[in-house]
């Protein structure tokens, strides 16, 4: 059933690139690729769980999650999902210019896009500061919060949906500072000049990593902060 | 290595990937997937051996109904760790990761995986979360049985949770790692002219299997790591007591544990495809329902859950859909086994060692396959759920099926892993012995079971003994069993007989390379021209490869 | 040796019947296969090393047979398996109330009369007993082989569940949920008595104080009176009635008030808040023990008067009974 050929290309003129078990850079290229999307597919059942979890809660309790919701702070949540989308903006100019072998312009807008990501993380900081100042952590040292309107303590079940802010935010956060580690590499492969337009993948992976980790985050504001919010 | 050298015919002067180089860092830092692959098969064993002792423990406590071994808190812990150490260390990895490992780039033409160091970073997670758990398991003891229940597992249980919960988080990884290793390898690999209807039904196993892997393992990780936070932080998601749902864990923990049964079972049936055509000597019968039926299983997995919770309380109606569901699941596996059985049909079937695993998997996974419909009947489940029945039931799919599969198939490859064959006489005797065994043992648990002994009892009811004492007699056959194989597969790598590059006269890409392959898996890589299993039209060709 | 536990439930020879015909179904289908293996194996053996077989390899008919065939006995098991569950989760009309409260490890049980047992329980032959479980730490699960009679007890939440012994006798009563360190001592006994040994019983002994009684006085002392005092314009809702009857929410749903219901109303009162009240009933969740809510929920049904159409639609477990099968259950 079967015969050998020459299909087995010696690699002495292969691009320094290609790894030894493919054939050529577009295989290559396609293998990275499509283990790129898998790897997201695998990403939005890891944080399936926890909308889940969320989902059927707020259901359940949802006095407390809207009461607790409306303690969020929307101005730093509505900054930071304005600091991601155009960070995903830089991204996309650092593949396109990755792709056209444009050297400088695909360091600067790395190197945007890490600035960027700190920010985001930045903020993210603040609100969690906040979060402690207020004892609204779970844990031994959470107090039961009022309504912002009616002035009375929220239901208890208000503890879990901050549980579930933390887990939520904080898995986000965890893959942004991953993020920001690619990025850090691509900037040292970049400078060393060794993204071009015959192979700039790694950009390309990183970033659908990246608009992934944003989309997560798009998700996220409405869920937590404004769903069921009745002020500004 | 120059590809255009003709193969010599000295066997010493060929080059393998065994002897390619020498040395602990040319294996710890190898990213070629067979010798990922042997890493895999020593790792699996080992964890393995951890869950067979714990096994035997469980068996000479239950010898008599007192609770006369060990203290209740022991026991508890030691079948915690066989579950463990079973299903997370070994059923899970056992096939794909070693026998897929190996075979798939072999199967399909391909030099490699799609990423050969993700591979090898698979292998070092597992070994780095087995050995966490493994840590976790002895040093402070876990006594939430495998499934971790909340709240017993969050608030009440004084065992190592967290820690455990980590080591099998950190395994997780390497399951889907794997699984997405080889989606992309199936899909962008295959040699020139393998379509997919060309592939290998291992391969299709595999892909199956795959799928499971990457969509299912990272429910039970954000899982796992909500209860370990819930334990540590105190965070309440679970905790009844702060407005959380034990019965939402439930549903997370089996949206990804029933599945996993068939991460487990998939590639065995995958295994058995493969034996099953190749010592009948004739094309596999129904090849595109034996592909379909695997892809088939693997949507229909993530479907069945809720039939773990009959009796939690959930709503009749989702009990009814869950019900049907968990019936419709059969059906792709009647397909298989009456596909296997009408390819012995007219063959020319060999009793070899392979084979006799074959026949005993397709035996015992029919029975145990069938007394899972008693688990999907909703009124009779409400009666055998969490009873000895059950245990019954699972074993006969994971040992009867799994491990039958596994070691029919170490047998079938062994040639082409080692170069060398292993004593034809001790392993048909093995292979009786593992089946008597393992009827023995379990076999009776489905009439205890049915007598209502409730499963982890520590101590049970005296007139519950009598089949207790037959299921531990026939444990002790079932471990003598085991160190058979694992005895002469040693003694082969040094004093057996040299195999052929294709000792059973098998079509297949694995059989046209030497064994062992060189690094490179083929000297020139193969083109496809046929379907698989060919066995009337094929063989000329094949020689001529 | 005994291949079934005794039957002695209404339902269990409904369990057996459908396990005996799965058994045969198993046999067939494990012979069939076993034999086809073993006579093809020897009939088609190998006879010479360069043998090679027939090549047959397809068959639609044969595929379309064993894909119909095992789908039509799915769907004869899936229904039977059905029946007998409805059977099973049906609520009975005219049931005995038991009390269950599950901890590590044992199983503590009252019943309405104020009798109080521990791991064991005394129920008549011939009527429904109605379990109404509530656990105290982590998940338990109520079985009585002989009856064929399990259901989890999730902490958290009430397991409402019945039983109707048919045969006097002493039966295991296990837990069958893992529970902890101690879970196989979690075992007790049940004895079905006829209707006459079973009054005796009652008689002897001192029952004590009612559960309803008991939950009268928990209802004094938490306070719960000044609001839910039964006085036009009280702040909070009358409970005189209440149980098993249609209640008007402030979202604007309506639920019927069953223990499910008014647990939640206790432990989380702002979960479905009653139209027209406000929000001011503190939660009391953790204030008041598993057993404390099963007596002042057993309080608050011996204000409704027995009805017993409502007390049917007030059970958690829906009943979709087609009418036949339901007088068919009765005693």
């Amino acid at each position: 059933m079967a015969s050998p050929t020459h299909a087995a290309l010696a690699h002495d003129d292969a691009p320094p690139e290609l790894r030894h078990h493919f054939p050529d850079l577009a295989k290559q290229r396609e293998a990275s690729s499509l283990g790129m999307w898998v790897f997201l597919v695998t990403e939005v059942l890891f944080f399936g769980g926890m909308f889940l979890a969320y989902a059927i809660y707020r259901e359940t309790h949802r006095r407390a999650f809207e009461g607790a919701s409306n303690l969020l702070d929307l101005k730093l949540g509505a900054t930071n999902t304005i600091v991601l989308i155009v960070s995903s903006l830089t991204m996309a100019l650092a593949v396109w210019a990755s792709g056209r072998s444009r050297k400088n312009a695909t360091v600067l807008f790395l190197v945007l896009t890490m600035l960027l990501g700190a920010t985001f993380l930045g903020i993210k900081y603040v609100e969690y500061k906040q979060k402690f100042e207020r004892h609204e952590v779970p844990g031994p040292h959470f107090v039961v919060p009022q309504d912002e309107e009616t002035h009375q303590p929220l239901p208890r079940q208000s503890e879990m949906f901050f549980s579930l802010y933390f887990c939520m935010t904080g898995l986000h956060a965890i893959h942004m500072i991953i993020g920001l580690g690619l990025v850090s590499w691509l900037v040292v492969r970049a400078r060393r000049g060794e993204f071009s337009e015959r192979y700039n993948t790694p950009v390309d992976m990183v970033g659908l990593y990246w608009h992934f980790v944003d989309i997560i985050w798009i998700y996220l504001f409405p869920l937590l902060y404004l769903l069921g919010r009745h002020t500004l | 290595m120059s590809t255009s050298e003709p193969v010599p015919a000295v066997r010493p002067a060929r080059p393998d990937y065994l002897n390619a180089s020498y040395g602990v860092r040319s294996w710890l830092l190898t990213s070629d997937h067979k010798r990922i692959a042997i890493l895999y098969l020593i790792t699996v064993t080992f964890f393995f051996a951890i869950g067979g002792v714990a096994a035997a423990l469980v068996r000479l406590e239950l010898l008599t109904p007192a609770g006369d071994v060990f203290q209740a808190e022991t026991y508890n812990k030691i079948f915690t760790t066989h579950g463990i150490m079973m299903v997370f260390f070994f059923l899970i990895p056992a096939i794909p990761a070693v026998l897929g490992n190996f075979l798939v780039p072999l199967m399909i033409g391909a030099k490699d995986l799609a990423f050969p160091r993700i591979n090898l970073l698979s292998w070092y997670l597992l070994v780095i979360g087995g050995l966490i758990a493994l840590w976790a398991l002895i040093h402070g003891g876990l006594d939430t049985g495998w499934t971790f229940y909340t709240p017993y597992s969050t608030v009440y249980s004084n065992g190592w949770v967290v820690v455990t919960a980590v080591g099998i988080f950190i395994a997780g990884f390497s399951s889907i790692l794997t699984g997405l290793n080889f989606i992309v390898t199936l899909h962008t690999m295959r040699a020139p002219g393998m379509t997919w209807t060309r592939m290998p039904l291992f391969c299709w196993g595999m892909y199956a299997t795959a799928i499971i892997q990457i969509l299912g393992t990272p429910v039970i990780a954000i899982t796992l790591l909500l209860v370990g936070a819930e334990r540590l932080f105190h965070l309440g998601i679970f905790d009844p007591a702060q407005g959380g749902d034990p019965v939402l864990f439930q549903h997370l923990f089996w949206f990804y544990s029933h599945p996993a049964v068939y991460i487990m079972i998939l590639p065995a049936m995958a295994v058995i495809s493969e034996l099953v055509t190749a010592f009948s000597r004739k094309p596999i019968f129904g090849y595109k329902f034996i592909a379909g039926s695997s892809i088939a299983i693997a949507a229909l997995s993530f479907l069945v859950w809720g039939h773990h919770m009959f009796v939690s309380g959930q709503s009749v109606y989702a009990g009814l859909v869950f019900s049907i569901l968990s019936f419709m699941v059969a059906i792709p596996s009647a397909i298989k086994v009456f596909n296997w059985t009408a390819t012995l049909y007219k063959g020319s079937v060999s009793y070899q060692t392979p084979l006799l695993y074959a026949l005993g998997f397709i035996g015992l996974f029919t029975f145990g396959g069938l007394t899972g419909l008693f688990l999907a009947s909703l009124g009779l489940d409400i009666h055998v759920h969490d009873t000895y029945f059950i245990v019954a039931h699972f074993h006969y799919i994971m040992v009867g099926g799994t491990i039958m599969a596994y070691l029919g198939g170490m047998h079938y490859w062994w040639p082409k892993i080692s170069g060398k064959l292993y004593p034809e006489y001790w392993s048909r005797v093995s292979a009786w012995v593992i089946f008597i065994g393992f009827n023995l043992t379990f076999f009776p648990q489905f009439i205890v079971g049915y007598l209502g002994m409730p499963r982890r009892y520590h101590q049970y009811p005296e007139e519950f003994q009598v089949l207790n004492v037959m299921s531990t007699a026939g444990a002790s056959i079932l471990g003598i069993g085991y160190l058979i194989p694992l005895v002469y597969f040693i003694w082969s790598m040094r004093y057996g007989k040299d195999a052929a590059d294709n000792p059973w006269g098998a079509t297949g890409l694995e059989w046209q390379t030497p064994s062992p392959p060189p690094t490179e898996n083929f000297v020139e890589t193969p083109v496809v021209s046929g379907r698989p299993y060919d066995y009337a039209t094929g063989r000329e060709e094949v020689a001529l490869g | 040796m005994h291949f079934l536990p005794e039957e002695a439930s209404s339902f269990a020879g409904h369990v057996d019947a459908l396990y005996l015909f799965l058994i045969l179904v198993t046999a067939f289908f494990s012979l069939l296969i076993g034999t086809l293996v073993v006579v093809f194996a020897i009939r088609y053996r190998r006879k010479s090393p360069d043998e090679i077989a027939t090549d047959v390899h397809e068959s639609g008919a044969l595929e379309i047979i064993w894909t119909v065939i095992p789908f039509g006995l799915t769907i004869v098991m899936f229904f039977w398996g059905a029946s007998v569950y409805f059977r099973i989760t049906r609520p009975p009309t005219n049931a005995i109330d038991v009390y269950v409260t599950a901890k590590q490890w044992m199983w503590k049980l009252q019943h309405a009369d104020g009798h109080r047992e521990m791991n064991e329980l005394h129920v008549p032959i011939g009527q429904p007993v109605r379990l109404t479980m509530a656990s105290e730490d982590v998940i338990h699960s109520f079985y009585v082989p002989a009856f064929r009679f399990k259901r989890d007890v999730v902490p958290g939440r009430f397991s409402v569940a019945w039983f109707q012994a048919t045969k006097p006798g002493k039966y295991h009563l296990f837990c069958a949920e893992y529970c902890g360190t101690r879970h196989s001592n979690m075992i007790g006994w049940v004895y079905a008595m006829t209707p006459a040994d079973y009054q005796a019983w009652l008689a002897g002994g001192n029952p004590g104080e009612s559960l309803a009684a008991a939950g009268a006085k928990r209802f004094v002392e938490n306070a719960c009176n000044t609001c839910h005092g039964d006085v036009p314009g009280a702040r909070g809702p009358s409970l005189a009635g209440v149980y098993g009857h249609a209640v008007r929410l402030s979202n604007g749903q309506t639920v019927i008030a069953d223990e499910a219901y008014l647990r939640e109303s206790i432990v989380n009162p702002q979960a479905k808040l009653v139209a027209g009240y406000p929000t001011i009933m503190p939660t009391f969740q953790g204030l008041i023990g598993e057993e404390g809510l099963l007596q002042l929920i057993a309080y608050i049904k011996s204000l409704s008067p027995p009805a017993p159409a409502g007390a049917a639609a007030a059970s958690p477990a829906p009943a979709p009974a087609p009418t036949p099968e339901r007088k068919a259950s009765r005693p």
